[in-house]
């Protein structure tokens, strides 16, 4: 352990963190290799997942940084550069999320419908992209997917998802270089600059998370719909995404970087965490009650095939685990202000997140099983693993490149150094 | 013997007042409290004065409202008067907790304003309690028990070098009374 008090140093990668985060890495790569060869339609269900979660955490980092700009929020400015970072990596999340996609429509394989009709369909999204779904007279012809083609297409689909990414990315790299720039130029020019760029984001993320979440996710299963869905992804994006943030900026601290931050700032984090933790319950809630109460038959389809033998176990400890574990550990002053209670939280929230895509993404694309155990196989975690090392390497190799941890001449710093509360 | 009941030490500044609180601390003096116009961080751990309890008021009050109106709700739609609602069971859970939520957040908001104005005793109506009128306006109040802190003499001085603008004795200990 060291400590480090300049605000000129460096973030160094090496020793344990790069070679466990390559190690992580490799395990992914053998897990995808061995899937793909014994199960794919499992692979591709967690690729999606994990690109998807990757991809939604640095796009959650880039939230981060222009809620703190739109609200000109001074505590934050000493840990900017962390999600900062997530922002400047979001280009390969985001690319690596149109590759799984891209190739999860193009491979095929021959499927059978609950009519018993065979039929050739994509990997992913075998709901709506399967060829002969949307022609009038074939044997699998569906007249409300046909009803939808208009914007469930591939080519829309992809020209959606690809400029939704690419405007997300554009905004998280701008943010980086008006902060960048303002490290070596001073002066308010480049804080307001990012004011500016941060409210247009935050107006174009907010009306277009939606669609990315509906397009990605709740296109798998393409008959259900909920209006809800929108909101309930943008909010669990948006805690995973502070429960990424606050991880590495507690284990960053633990290395000896960052020493400007103290408890007050983790203490921030951690009320954050809190308070959106019950606003995904709210909205999970929210999207649950309606279709449980008015029992529609094409709503309550997902809440029915969640609540089969094999998945209503995982059903509910996903409520379990996102609602009460932050509401009941998080709740007093103490424990968001001890580090390691802060810690086992976010690592319960990183892998409660996880647990809420899976029900978002494999009850609707892979077949059914008889108990709840076998859902989850070892293709889960070992691609889960992969993407987390991958995340970290990504992450610590974009961190190591910045001149300083700290935005130096960022307007409110000194507000931040003595933050209190 | 003196009728001085407080010692008050005014200064119109936030620092020079923090300065002052050192300088009454270093020679033992004991602090009655301090009123200022805003909050100043830092002063509650200056001063010693625990983290309020307010908190665990809010946490109790709100399950009390949580428990209050779902037991009442169980009562009307389980036992008193069950009715069949699009086929649910008397007992749907789910449709209580909407009811549930917004009673809790309500007796956590109304009893945390009525232990606050407990507390304070800040009741609507009833004339505040102040030791110096213009702690609610541009000046920082040390307030020091006069009983038993002698000589008066050298605690006036020791404000008066710490940089208080006055110093004032005062025989009553709040100035407006009801």
């Amino acid at each position: 352990m060291k400590t480090h008090n300049s605000f000129d140093e460096q973030y160094v990668f090496a020793g344990k963190a790069k070679t466990w985060s390559l190690i992580a890495i490799v395990v992914g790569v053998i897990t995808i290799a061995l899937g793909f060869l014994t199960d794919t339609e499992r692979t591709f269900a967690n690729l999606l997942l994990m690109g998807y979660y990757f991809t939604c955490v640095c796009a959650g980092g880039v939230m981060f940084c222009a809620i703190q700009y739109a609200a000109q929020a001074g505590w934050s400015a000493s840990i900017l550069r962390i999600p900062q970072a997530f922002g400047k990596i979001l280009p390969i999340a985001a690319l690596i999320l149109i590759i799984i996609v891209v190739s999860g429509l193009s491979m095929k394989h021959t499927i059978t419908n609950e009519d018993g009709k065979s039929y050739v369909a994509p990997y992913l999204y075998a709901h709506w992209a399967s060829h002969d779904l949307t022609v009038k007279g074939s044997e699998i012809y569906d007249s409300v997917i046909a009803g939808k083609s208009g914007f469930l297409n591939e080519p829309f689909f992809l020209i959606r998802m690809v400029g939704l990414l690419g405007i997300y990315s554009l905004f998280g790299w701008l943010l980086f270089k008006y902060s960048n720039n303002e490290d070596d130029f001073g002066g308010m020019k480049y804080y307001n600059k990012s004011f500016v760029v941060s409210c247009v984001f935050l107006v174009v993320f907010g009306f277009t998370v939606p669609v990315f979440a509906f397009d990605t996710i709740m296109s798998l299963e393409a008959r259900w719909f909920s209006t809800m869905f929108g909101w309930y992804n943008l909010a669990a994006l948006w805690v995973s995404a502070l429960a990424v943030i606050t991880l590495v900026i507690i284990l960053l601290r633990k290395a000896g970087y960052l020493p400007w931050v103290t408890q007050d700032h983790l203490h921030n984090m951690g009320i954050f965490i809190f308070a959106f933790s019950i606003f995904w319950t709210y909205l999970w809630f929210a999207q649950f009650l309606l279709t449980w109460y008015a029992n529609i038959p094409e709503e309550s389809a997902y809440f029915y095939r969640r609540w089969e033998p094999d998945f209503k176990i995982w059903f509910w400890l996903n409520i379990v685990i996102n609602f009460a574990a932050p509401l009941l550990v998080l709740m007093s002053r103490d424990s968001k202000r001890y580090t390691s209670t802060l810690q086992t939280i976010c690592i319960i929230l990183i892998l409660g997140h996880w647990l809420d895509y899976f029900q978002m993404i494999v009850p609707g694309t892979l077949p059914q099983k008889d108990h709840w155990y076998q859902v989850i196989t070892w293709i889960e975690p070992g691609v889960f693993i992969g993407f987390a090392g991958l995340f970290t390497f990504l992450l610590m190799s974009a961190l190591s490149k910045f001149k300083s941890l700290i935005p130096k001449k960022h307007p409110f710093l000194e507000e931040s150094l003595h933050h209190h509360i | 013997m003196s009728s001085t009941k407080f010692i008050l030490g005014l200064f119109d500044d936030p620092d020079v007042m923090m300065h002052g609180i050192d300088q009454l601390q270093k020679n033992s003096v004991p602090i009655y409290d301090v009123y200022t116009p805003m909050p100043i961080h830092g002063i509650d751990d200056k001063l010693g004065i625990k983290p309020s309890r307010l908190g665990y008021a809010a946490f109790m009050f709100g399950c009390l409202g949580g428990t209050t109106i779902f037991s009442l709700v169980y009562y009307f739609m389980v036992h008193d008067w069950p009715m069949d609602i699009g086929g649910k069971p008397a007992f749907a859970v789910p449709s209580f907790i909407p009811a549930t939520f917004e009673w809790t957040v309500l007796f956590t908001a109304f009893g945390m304003t009525a232990t606050f104005f407990f507390s304070t005793h800040l009741f609507p109506g009833r004339t505040p309690r102040v030791m110096d009128l213009r702690a609610t306006d541009d000046r920082f109040v040390i307030a020091i028990d006069a009983k038993g802190n002698i000589p008066h003499e050298e605690i006036t001085n020791l404000l008066k070098e710490a940089g208080a603008v006055e110093v004032k004795h005062n025989d009553r200990k709040y100035v407006s009374y009801e």
